[in-house]
This record gives C-alpha cells, sequence and structure tokens, in this order.
C-alpha cells in the first residue's frame, strides 16, 4: 500500500507511536494559545531541526506541502494589509509548527503501528457492534477498491473511446455508478459465502479440510 | 441490509472518494490550501445513496484512513498534517454532512429521487460541510468570518455541479439497481 511513511532508524522512528501521538496532541493544545512572534518562530526552528530526523527524503517530501505554504503566505499579506502582520506573523508560525510536528509523526510512523496504538481507542467501538476485525477488514477493502474503481473508470472511457473516438466525459457516470455498486454487490456475495466478516475465526483454526464438530 | 453488505459498501464509498481525490481529471489545485476537488462529490454521495449512519460510517473511515498516514486526499496529501491545516474544519465537516444529507434523503422518501439527492447533497454536502469549514478558517488562520466565507465562495460553482452529478448519479442507480439506494431500501 503506498503510504507516507519513511522508512528508517533514527531516534525518532524509534519512539512507539503512543506517545508520539499524545505528545503531539499535547504540544496542539500548549501551542494554541501562544501569542507571542519569539515562541511561535522558536516553536518553528524546533520543529524544523526535529525534522531532520527523517533525512533530506523527509525535507524533499515536503514539497507535497506546496499548496499550503501559498495559502499561508497569501494568509501573511492578508494579514499584513490589515494591519495585524504580527497576529498573522504568529498564526502563520503556528500552523507552520503543527503541519510540521504531525506530518514527522506520520513520517516515522508505519500504518500499522499507527492502527496499534489506536487501538485502545478503538475498542469502545465493540459496544455497537463494530468489531476492530470489522476496521481491519473495512480498511483492507477500502486500500483494494480504490484500484479497481480507477480502473473500472478507465476501462468503461477506453471501451466508449474505442466506439465513437470521442472523449466521455461525464455521460459514463451512471455506467460506473451501477458497475462499482455490482462490483460491492458480488464482493459481498462472495464474503458471505465465505462466512462473513465474523466468519475468519473460524478459517484460522481450519486443520486439514475437516468440517468442525 | 446485511452487516457483512453494510461493511462492504461503506469502505465501497469511502474507497470512491480515495479514487476521486486521484483522478487527475477533476483534480485542479485552486490558489492553494483548500483545493477544488471532486472528493466532495463522494461525500454528497455517501450521505446520499447510503443513509445518515452507514453514510457518515463512510467517510470516517476514509478520514482515518488518511489520518494514519495513507496519501488519499487529493494531490497526495496525508498524514496527521492535514488535520493540523488551515482546511481542517472542512474535513471535519464531511462526515457531518453526509449525514445530515442521508437523514434528510431518508425523511423525504415519498419525493422523487432526483430532487430529494439534489436538495439533501445541496444542504449536506455545501450546507452543512461549510458551517464547519468556515469557522475553521476563522479559528485556524485567524480571518474573520467574513474573509474567510468571501474565500470559500470560489468554491460555490464547483460544488454545484457536484450537487447536480449526485442527484443524476442517485435517479440512475434508483432506477437500474433500486436496492443500492441504501438510504431509501
Amino acid at each position: 500500500m503506498i503510504s507516507a511513511y519513511i522508512p528508517g532508524e533514527s531516534w525518532f522512528h524509534r519512539i512507539s507511536a503512543g506517545p508520539k501521538l499524545l505528545g503531539l496532541c499535547a504540544l496542539t493544545v500548549l501551542l494554541f494559545p501562544v501569542d507571542k512572534p519569539g515562541i511561535a518562530a522558536l516553536a518553528f526552528s524546533v520543529a524544523l531541526v526535529l525534522f531532520s530526523a527523517v533525512g533530506w527524503e523527509g525535507y524533499r517530501r515536503l514539497m507535497a506541502l506546496r499548496p499550503v505554504v501559498y495559502l499561508l503566505v497569501f494568509l501573511l499579506i492578508f494579514h499584513a494589509l490589515t494591519g495585524t502582520f504580527v497576529s498573522g506573523l504568529v498564526t502563520v508560525f503556528r500552523l507552520f509548527t503543527m503541519i510540521l510536528l504531525a506530518t514527522l509523526v506520520t513520517f516515522t510512523t508505519r500504518m500499522e503501528d499507527m492502527l496499534d496504538a489506536l487501538n485502545p481507542v478503538l475498542t469502545p467501538l465493540n459496544f455497537i457492534g463494530i468489531s476492530s476485525r470489522r476496521i481491519a477488514l473495512a480498511i483492507a477493502l477500502v486500500i483494494r477498491f480504490t484500484p479497481v474503481l480507477i480502473g473500472l473508470a478507465e476501462e468503461l472511457g477506453a471501451a466508449y473511446r474505442a466506439r465513437t473516438g470521442k472523449r466521455a466525459g461525464p455521460r459514463l457516470t451512471a455506467p460506473f455508478a451501477v458497475l462499482a455498486l455490482r462490483t460491492a454487490d458480488h464482493v459481498s456475495e462472495a464474503l458471505a459465502a465465505r462466512g462473513g466478516a465474523d466468519g475468519f475465526e473460524d478459517t484460522a483454526e481450519f486443520d486439514g479440510g475437516l468440517p468442525k464438530k | 441490509m446485511s452487516n457483512d453488505r453494510t461493511l462492504v459498501y461503506v469502505s465501497l464509498y469511502a474507497a470512491l472518494i480515495a479514487a476521486l481525490g486521484l483522478f487527475p481529471l477533476f483534480h485542479i489545485p485552486f490558489l492553494g490550501g483548500v483545493p477544488i476537488t471532486a472528493q466532495t462529490l463522494g461525500v454528497m454521495l455517501a450521505g446520499v445513496m447510503l443513509g445518515p449512519m452507514r453514510g457518515a460510517f463512510a467517510v470516517v473511515l476514509f478520514l482515518f484512513l488518511v489520518a494514519i498516514g495513507a496519501p488519499l486526499l487529493a494531490g497526495g496529501r496525508g498524514g496527521l498534517g492535514v488535520f493540523a491545516g488551515p482546511s481542517a474544519g472542512f474535513l471535519i465537516g464531511w462526515p457531518v454532512g453526509a449525514f445530515v444529507a442521508g437523514a434528510l434523503m431518508r425523511g423525504m422518501r415519498r419525493r422523487s429521487v432526483i430532487v430529494s439527492a439534489a436538495i439533501s447533497a445541496a444542504i449536506g454536502g455545501i450546507g452543512v460541510v461549510y458551517l464547519f469549514g468556515i469557522p475553521g478558517l476563522v479559528v485556524l488562520a485567524d480571518l474573520s468570518f467574513g474573509q474567510a466565507a468571501l474565500g470559500s465562495l470560489v468554491y460555490i460553482p464547483g460544488d454545484l455541479i457536484k450537487v447536480a452529478l449526485t442527484a443524476v448519479i442517485a435517479e440512475s442507480v434508483a432506477r437500474g439497481l433500486p436496492g443500492a439506494l441504501v438510504s431509501r431500501a
């Protein structure tokens, strides 16, 4: 699965997911009421230095944040024009710091570890009938469905071009919807045929193909 | 609807939101920050087609995947950073919007599919989402309410197209595969 995780052995990678997430929450709360530009700038520099834990690859991947940078620059100009430059500066530093730290946690934590760390938070969902097994299965289905849906759309578009020589545009929306929903129905039938989402326990203990007594 | 079918449908709509973000056709980043994406089309569809609870679950499932690091938001963004950015309010508004759209769709079950889908998608997918997104901009980007609302106007035309698409899709599914319109089934 495509993931934002950057493999590495840095000290930040070694901190387990739980403390990292808790720390991030705490910092967000602490940083929010800051209104002195000096403190905000300091927090930002600390975040930048911490970011060195993911090395060059990390800084390079930060380029993906370009749209956010544009918006923040725009925000700063806006504040400057309306005479609230200092509060704009604090806001921009604070937002940058929070985004950097959150991104750092994402870059240095495997998705599996993140899920494990969130397990205690998810456990209460058991009471309304959503077991962690169902969540895991749903995540796997989303990851599998995404490329399948894109493939379906491309196939439909290619077939339309082959028939007409024109680009399809929005007129394939309805056939795509019906096709996608049919696919989902097939998947749920296949799931039911294998004992359903909660039927996996038996499969795991399946021994030698003999039916259980 | 069986539990397993619910699980698969919820996952399907979460994947649809992800796929819409990857479609180059629809992905037009605008001025940065809050990009124009087709993903809110997925949010509207989840609510209108699945009903309130399942629709909201589909959106939450998608956001959960994004939060734990899957780069599924338009432009390949993902991870916890997006919830610290200025457009976090809109993301938080998505599941609520899907819920409201689903509830309205269910409430108008006597009216024609295309009309009630359009109304539900407009109120849930535009009204509710901006109800969260604009205060989000005010708090996170330190803008005044008027400024944030004015800036968000840019996205309304695109959103209206998505409402129309949602209505058309709901109508064609109601005709072609009525069982899949779970909000009415």
